[in-house]
């Protein structure tokens, strides 16, 4: 049966499971959306209010399901707009696969209206893209589109499709894509690597695990739960893989990096043995490299082989699947409990703790709500099984530190690019996704107002995602920086904010905020048991800082608690 | 470590886009491509980059690394100039009359080793291939008589290491 291009794209949709997009119509991608009218009882797309909202919204599916999302655009500016969503997912490895209309191929290179070389845009930031002139390309490029997206370590595919090719009629058939003979998405495992590493860990007298998002997008949760308690070795994790292992787990020992944890960052320079599971070895993490670990030998468990001493030199790579690589590794590691080892963190614990963490959980000096607080408020009443869903900055870091999580793909924040506005629409894609789970976004005042619009889509869909607010009227982290770095010279970190709360019922969401302490509590019990979307304004203290801090160049051991 | 000059190896798909996803890579670290060629390769359908850079061994070892992750990359490496045979070709025009004005230029050529691709009654091209010093050097003994056009290709090299490109597209049958 011939049918044109643009039924084909739906059905492509279809084929690959997909029963959600987001996006926002144009010209160039109008005979797409003519047939999502038609097939509106399978594939439910979401208008939401600007194009990155789109990306956002399907990173946050992506992530909070581990199924590739999907946006759509128009070209010229629809495309194009797409580019930071885009971007984010390439830096933090999320499955997505966004399609744009093009002008038709007889105009392409004129200059035509609304015609931009988003290949060209993109190409840096995708894991792979192609531009479609014909119909008949659409079933096989969009395949491999979906394959590429979520093989190996996913990132993000562009599919643009000419006008042209969108209305051509052609003899349509589909058939998945299952390989790809110049790519390889999982290096094969050498068990000889896995023995070697067994035996070096087994040896480590003060060996550190450190986990990042890898062990989620393997879905290695369990495997790598299983190591980590027969071989009693402290785990630490990036920020993308918080949620991997439970936050209260006797063996998590708490968060890595920039603003993580005083005793895994400290100890980082201690340890004889660093295994590293699914990170990059993001300079976040590391702080100077110079100065990093260079006591320890490095093992790394990864699927891309282009991250094996690309950042820290490694004494044993072990490239593979980690699902696969950590059971194999299992039996051939010895029991240990490692309890003295344990003691030297659990002392520099009780170090932040005294000097950071209980200040923070319960402010004194008749100062202002604090950041850190208000997550434990919500911890305390989602119980550590929300999805927290953040922005880029302050709360951000407060978030990642304070925020307990029993289950895996639960804490979905933009890690590598550092995307402010991530956020909104973020939480509206993992709460479409995961209907069943609370979804709370967390985001500033600063983040909050770059996606706004989003509240649109909210109020649209009626998707009932919670919404807090932790308004310091300042771009809170780029004055922290200012404070501690160019000498209190606050430029443009001042916010001079709107009143949000009307514009959240401008949207008919219901409301709240929050000035007084006291009310903070029931503002937050409030706001989780309601059935519908909430939005809570949270008035915090104006100046207050993320600590610990490793300072930009600086080394992981000189970690600052002040 | 210090800085060495490269010639990088790229077997891929013959695909319209890779240049540019492969360069971008060299431009987000300021590297300087020095030379670069793409052609078919000695497999059906599969191109060959050759690119030379001047950079670190860390450095080349992560962008190698980095150019074969790309989807259409089938595989890429690096060799130090002693690891491979290498040479450039490049074109000089020359007024014709100088053949005749100037009788060093005939001796030039001779001992050079170019060849003369075409005389014209206005100017004749010579060719020269080898490496790039005894390009250079040819190109200085040209330039006191004046040359009218020169233009140089990219490296070009085969490594004196096996590639194994063909049992690697072998084994995905």
């Amino acid at each position: 049966m011939k049918i044109s291009g643009a039924e084909a794209v739906i059905r492509c949709l279809l084929e690959e499971g997909v029963d959600l997009i987001y996006g926002y119509p144009g010209g160039a991608i109008m005979p797409v959306y003519d047939e999502l009218y038609k097939f509106q009882d399978q594939l439910h797309h979401v208008l939401v209010r600007h194009e990155q909202g789109a990306t956002h919204a399907a990173q946050g599916y992506a992530r909070a399901t581990g199924k590739v999302g999907v946006a759509i655009a128009t070209s010229g500016p629809g495309a194009t707009n797409l580019v930071t969503g885009i971007a984010d997912a390439q830096i933090d490895s999320t499955p997505m696969v966004c399609i744009t209309g093009q002008v038709g191929r007889h105009l392409l290179g004129s200059d035509a209206f609304q015609e931009t070389d988003i290949i060209g845009i993109s190409t840096p930031v995708t894991k792979w893209n192609f531009q479609v002139t014909e119909a008949s390309q659409i079933p096989e490029i969009m395949a491999k589109a979906f394959y590429i997206a979520r093989s190996g370590r996913p990132g993000p595919v562009l599919v643009d499709i000419t006008k042209n090719a969108q209305f051509d009629e052609f003899e349509f058939s589909y058939e998945k894509c299952t390989g790809i003979r110049s790519y390889t998405p999982v290096p094969k495992l050498n068990l000889e690597k896995v023995a070697e590493a067994a035996a070096l860990i087994n040896s480590a007298k003060k060996p550190l695990i450190v986990f990042g998002q890898g062990i989620i997008l393997g879905q290695a949760e369990d495997e790598f739960k299983a190591v980590v308690e027969k071989s009693g070795i402290p785990a630490a994790w990036t920020i993308l893989g918080l949620s991997a292992l439970p936050t209260d787990h006797p063996l998590n020992v708490g968060m890595l990096g920039m603003h993580g944890n005083y005793a895994p960052n400290l100890l980082t320079n201690e340890c004889d043995v660093l295994i590293a599971f699914g990170m990059r070895f993001d300079d976040r993490v590391t702080g100077n490299l110079n100065t990093y670990a260079k006591q320890a030998k490095v093992v790394h468990f990864e699927i891309d082989p282009a991250e094996i001493d690309k950042n820290v030199k490694t004494e044993i790579a072990v490239l593979g699947d980690v699902k696969e690589s950590l059971a194999a590794l299992l039996p051939l590691l010895d029991a240990k409990s490692h309890d003295l080892w344990h003691n030297e963190f659990k002392a520099l614990k009780e170090v932040e703790f005294n000097s950071v963490i209980k200040e923070e959980l319960n402010p004194t000096n008749g100062k202002g709500i604090s950041m850190g607080e208000t997550v434990e408020m919500i911890n305390k009443h989602s119980k550590g099984d929300a999805i927290i869903v953040t922005d880029v900055g302050q709360h951000q870091m407060f978030a990642c530190r304070y925020a307990k999580f029993n289950s895996t793909k639960s804490n979905i924040t933009s890690g590598g690019l550092g995307t402010m506005g991530f956020a909104l629409p973020a939480a509206i894609g993992a709460k479409m996704g995961k209907p069943e789970r609370e979804v709370v976004a967390i985001i500033g005042d600063g983040g909050f107002q770059m996606t706004i619009q989003e509240l649109g889509t909210i109020f649209q869909t009626q998707v009932p995602v919670k919404i807090v607010i932790l308004n310091n009227e300042f771009l809170g982290m780029v004055r922290q920086w200012q404070e501690l770095f160019f000498d209190n010279r606050y430029a443009s970190t001042k916010m001079i904010n709107p009143n949000f709360v009307a514009i959240a019922e401008g949207y008919h969401i219901k409301s709240k905020k929050v000035t007084q302490r006291e009310d903070l509590d029931e503002a937050v019990a409030e706001m989780l048991a309601s059935k519908d979307s909430y939005f809570l304004e949270v008035m915090v203290e104006k100046e207050n800082n993320v600590f610990p801090m490793i300072p930009t160049g600086a080394c992981v051991s000189e970690i600052r608690l002040s | 470590m210090e800085d060495k000059t490269f010639t990088i190896s790229v077997y891929s798909e013959n695909n319209v886009g890779l240049l540019n996803r492969i360069s971008g890579i060299f431009l987000k670290r300021h590297i300087n491509i020095l030379s670069l060629n793409v052609s078919e390769s000695e497999i059906e359908n599969v191109s060959r980059f050759i690119i030379v850079v001047n950079t670190t061994e860390k450095w080349v070892q992560n962008i190698v690394g980095q150019i074969e992750k790309q989807i259409e990359v089938i595989k890429a490496f690096y060799h130090t100039d002693e690891e491979t045979i290498f040479l450039e070709n490049a074109l000089f025009k020359i007024a014709s009359s100088l053949l005749f004005d100037e009788k060093q230029i005939q001796n030039i050529i001779k001992e050079s080793q170019a060849t003369i691709v075409t005389v014209s009654r206005d100017f004749f091209v010579i060719s020269k291939s080898g490496r790039r010093s005894e390009i250079e050097e040819l190109y200085a003994k040209f330039k006191p008589y004046g040359i009218m056009q020169f233009v140089r290709s990219g490296r070009i090299s085969v490594s004196k290491q096996k590639m194994e490109i063909s049992s690697l597209l072998e084994s995905f049958k």
